[in-house]
């Protein structure tokens, strides 16, 4: 797998099938629909659960505000992860191109897919740590790489953007 | 009386949602809970108005009809709204450090060696107090930062 930085978009070429299904994961991934950890992750109280009052407000106008930012997010991803669809030969390598204006929207789902992931297997920080664990064991294993390759596509990206 | 209510919220609420950005944008218009409090309290609506006659409240709705509500019960004396709050960040382990450091930026417009310091207090000391002040900033903040996904509460300063 190679990236490279581009005027107007990040180009993520060589893409091998094991990759590219990661990629196409993200919009499901990043769904805490049925996990009640993964939800409570996304949607934390904003005042470690003081101030009942303020924590209702929250949770009635809010709460819907950042499900709506969220389910953006991933729709726009989900739209960039049709570039991976049309190759006719599946185990060919594929090539990735995400806008520069979908950033933002890139590293909001990568995020959100990492929290989940790691709510749903409840990673220890000393898993989390582990950046050198195969992703050939076990699910959970494979989800730790998961983890791993999304942080990873975050970094670039973050660097790409000047930060 | 309900119905009247209802349209007073969902008329301050449309007012909100208007204001959001159509494209996906991390820095969306946000809402502030106690500014939607104080106002539903006091009878306020954003398309609707109201004027307090002294025990109830006349709410003229987008019809242009004049619709009678209850006057709502005061929960929070805005002397309890004003004491001073702050934005404390929580340690995550999830959350990149370069994420964060970003965010801090982006959000409280920090430059990078501030939002830096900030994000290896949250790494080391587990929080870091991002900024103190107004309730209603602080409920903005806070709320920004949630839709960064870091894990930030609002807390009174005692």
């Amino acid at each position: 797998m190679e990236i490279s930085q581009h005027n107007d978009h990040i180009e993520i070429s060589e893409l091998d099938p094991f990759l590219a299904e990661l990629l196409r994961q993200i919009p499901a991934s990043a769904s805490p629909d049925g996990v009640p950890a993964a939800e409570q992750r996304l949607f934390s109280s904003p005042t470690n659960g003081k101030e009942p009052e303020l924590c209702a407000e929250w949770k009635q106008y809010v709460e819907p505000e950042l499900r709506r930012l969220f389910q953006s997010a991933t729709e726009t991803v989900a739209v960039d992860l049709e570039q991976l669809n049309g190759n006719e030969k599946s185990l060919a390598n594929s090539t990735l191109r995400i806008p520069a204006k979908h950033t933002d929207a890139w590293l909001s789902a990568l995020n959100q897919a990492r929290l989940v992931i790691a709510a749903k297997n409840n990673f220890t920080e000393t898993e989390l740590s582990d950046h050198f664990r195969s992703p050939i064991g076990s699910r959970r294993d494979l989800s730790l790489f998961q983890i791993n390759f999304y942080g990873f596509l975050q970094e670039f990206i973050l660097r790409d953007m000047g930060t | 009386m309900i119905v009247a209510r209802r349209m007073m919220l969902e008329a301050h609420h449309r007012c909100r949602l208007k204001a959001h950005y159509s494209m996906f944008e991390l820095r969306a218009s946000y809402v502030s809970v106690s500014t939607m409090s104080r106002e539903r309290r006091r009878g306020l609506g954003c398309r609707a108005q109201s004027k307090d006659t002294g025990g109830t409240t006349h709410v003229w709705g987008e019809t242009g009809s004049v619709t009678t509500a209850e006057p709502t019960k005061e929960t929070r004396s805005d002397e309890d709204l004003d004491l001073p709050w702050q934005v404390v960040v929580h340690n995550d382990p999830v959350n990149l450090m370069s994420y964060v450091t970003m965010v801090f930026q982006r959000v409280f417009g920090y430059p990078r060696e501030k939002a830096e310091r900030h994000m290896l207090e949250v790494h080391h000391k587990g929080r870091s107090i991002l900024w103190a002040g107004m309730r209603e900033p602080a409920e903005l903040y806070v709320q920004q930062l949630h839709g960064y996904l870091l894990l930030a509460t609002l807390e009174k300063i005692s």
